[in-house]
């Protein structure tokens, strides 16, 4: 059974259709690319899956549970996490907290331990606090746990968001636009970095990317959006030599 | 200059060793309460600075409990008084007219529990439309309620109507002034450290982010607002005990915009910047009553010039070490420590 099937999902803004007759079936541990140029829909698809929009045709469904019509905390919980094209961090919190908050949904007291400071409360946050400084060590951010999220300059941002997505402990990694930002020499290091966290988290990943040299170094599928449509599916090597795609996106620096 | 700095960096430190000491609370709260019966009891105190004393806790309880909402969770509601007219008539009523004039004393704390849960459940019912969807309803509904609470109780004729009510015993002491208001920071301070607390925090910074990371915003934004509108309560009815008299007019937007000048002035998201506005405040309007009408000038410039030079209060997104779990501090230590065991047993 694939992991996340999404069917004939379909959504409209106003008139403008964002996301139409969308279809993918990820299966267990891949790594898939969503490519497309400004404005086709990609970060939208993200958004329906997370249930940040509900989506106005479609079903899509994890380990076969339909998650339409769920919150994005519900759908969080069951196991998908995601970071945002534009950084989402909690500027003033710590590091820590960053991560710590990721751990909401699978906290084992009540607010009533909480409030009196008993029960489980002490080794539910000790437990919490050493699982995100592990977390965080992995990362090498455990020397700026106790630095506001805003003071990290933007590759540790970017880095940090990638952690925090991790410590809800998802089944699935959505990664929007992780290399926004970079140059080449930081791109390569990111494509082992991703295939790393792959492994080391065994998370399947769907990775938003402008830059093609990304997706085609390691991506085992991709998926091309123009104007809300899927204009084609395949391999990297197939995508690269599809006219339709090179069409799309003429005009735009093909860097390949 | 200098000379003031050290002194002051010497009294600071001292007192951190003072408020790092593990029975500090404990003992904080035996003294307190002993002092200010031994005060109330005996009279050591003038009673005039016994009454402003009163005032200061009752604006350090609505003051906490305002910061929850508008510091700490970063929404905008200025209906805190009409959550105190709640509390303030519900536990009036109470001692007036339910409970036998002989043993008020008795029943009091019954009655200031009862006037925060009516207040509580009334936050429950303007939360549940406020936060139904994402985006800033919370202010205007929260004026509009204030606006309804005033008029219906101008509207209650068994209540006073206009004219309000009176006949309450003077049963707001220090004591228990200190009891309502340390439990109020304590409730509080707790929550924030929390799970929850985290919750309400990333709610504010980032409420799309935090309802991706598995934070049910609405929950959160429903218990903290009920929270808060029972800690009005409470104020509500110490604040008609003390008085002794209440009408609608004393619950208008003018009292919630008292409120709000304290948070903002203290600080945001900031137990000790709630009780340094509300300190300052209260003594402040103490100070300056010689003035009359010119207080009402000199307030909304105070408040400008804040927003101006320190926009988030004195305090700030800061807290005081006191106030702070030294928990986190010593859980981390443990971790760094027993990481580097690890690594030097591993070559
Ligand atoms: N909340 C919204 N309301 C109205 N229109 C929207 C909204 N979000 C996105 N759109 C529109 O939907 C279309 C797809 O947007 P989307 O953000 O998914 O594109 P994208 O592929 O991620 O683009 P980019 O590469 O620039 O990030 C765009 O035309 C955009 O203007
Ligand atoms: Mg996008």
């Amino acid at each position: 059974m694939p992991l996340l099937k999404i069917e004939k999902v379909t959504h409209r803004f106003a008139g403008l259709c964002a996301v139409s007759d969308f279809n993918l079936a990820v299966e267990p541990h891949e790594l898939i690319g969503v490519i497309g140029p400004n404005g086709a829909g990609k970060t939208t698809v993200f958004n329906l899956i997370t249930g940040v929009y509900r989506a106005s045709e479609g079903s899509i469904k994890l380990e076969g549970q339909e998650l339409v019509g769920k919150t994005p905390h519900q759908i969080t919980k069951l196991g998908i996490a995601r970071t945002f094209q534009n950084i989402r961090l909690f500027k003033e919190l710590s590091v820590l907290d960053n991560v710590r908050t990721a751990h909401y949904g699978r906290i084992h007291y009540t607010p009533a331990e909480a409030l009196l400071q008993i029960g489980r409360f002490r080794a539910e946050e000790k437990r919490i606090t050493h699982q995100a400084l592990d977390l965080l060590a992995i990362f090498k951010l455990d020397e700026m746990a106790g630095e506001k999220a805003k003071n990290l300059p933007y590759g540790l941002q970017r880095r940090l968001e990638i952690a925090r997505a991790l410590a809800t402990e998802p089944k699935l990694l959505l990664l929007d636009e992780p290399a926004a930002g970079m140059n080449p020499n930081e791109i390569i290091q990111l494509m082992d970095f991703i295939r790393w966290i792959r492994k080391t988290f065994s998370v399947t990943i769907i990775l938003i990317e402008h830059q093609m040299r990304l997706v085609m170094g390691i991506c085992e599928r991709l998926v091309v959006l123009d104007f809300g449509a899927t204009i084609a599916t395949g391999l990297p090597v197939e995508i690269q030599n599809n006219p339709k795609v090179l069409e799309a996106y003429l005009g735009e620096e093909v860097a390949v | 200059m200098a000379k003031i700095k050290s002194i002051y960096e010497n009294v600071m430190s001292r007192w951190q060793a003072l408020t790092d000491f593990k029975f500090f609370w404990p003992l904080f709260m035996i003294t307190g309460i002993a002092f200010c019966m031994a005060a109330s009891t005996y009279e050591f105190i003038d009673l005039y600075v016994q009454l402003i004393l009163i005032y200061v806790g009752i604006n350090i309880i609505l003051t906490v409990s305002l910061n929850l909402i508008n510091g700490y969770m970063g929404e905008f509601s200025v209906g805190h008084a009409g959550f105190m007219a709640v509390g303030a008539y519900v536990a009036s009523l109470l001692t007036v007219h339910v409970f036998p004039p002989g043993a008020q004393n008795l029943f009091f704390p019954l009655a200031i529990l009862a006037g925060g849960l009516a207040a509580a459940l009334i936050g429950f019912l303007v939360a549940i439309p406020s936060f139904k969807t994402r985006g800033d309803y919370l202010a205007i509904v929260t004026l509009a309620f204030c606006m309804i609470v005033k008029s219906v109780l101008e509207n209650i004729d068994a209540i006073g109507g206009p004219r309000g009510l009176l006949g309450m015993e003077k049963l707001t002491t220090l004591p228990w002034v200190f009891f309502w208001t340390a439990l109020s920071v304590w409730v509080i301070r707790n929550l924030v450290y929390s799970n929850f607390g985290r919750g309400v925090l990333s709610i504010r910074e980032d409420e799309i982010a935090s309802d991706l990371m598995s934070v049910n915003t609405r929950q959160v934004k429903i218990i903290a607002f009920v929270v808060s509108s029972f800690f009005a309560g409470i104020a509500g009815g110490l604040f008609a005990h003390a008085l002794q008299f209440i009408n609608p007019r004393m619950f208008d937007i003018i009292k919630s915009t008292d409120i709000l000048i304290m948070v903002y002035l203290g600080g945001i998201a900031s137990i000790a910047g709630s009780i340094i506005g509300a300190v300052i405040y209260t003594i402040l309007l103490e100070i300056l009553r010689p003035l009359g009408v010119w207080r009402m000038v000199f307030m909304p410039l105070m408040l400008v010039l804040l927003m101006i030079y320190r926009p988030r209060g004195i305090m700030g997104l800061k807290e005081a070490r006191m106030f702070t779990p030294l928990r986190d501090l010593v859980t981390e230590k443990l971790w760094r420590q027993k990481k580097k065991e690890a690594g030097d047993a591993s070559p």
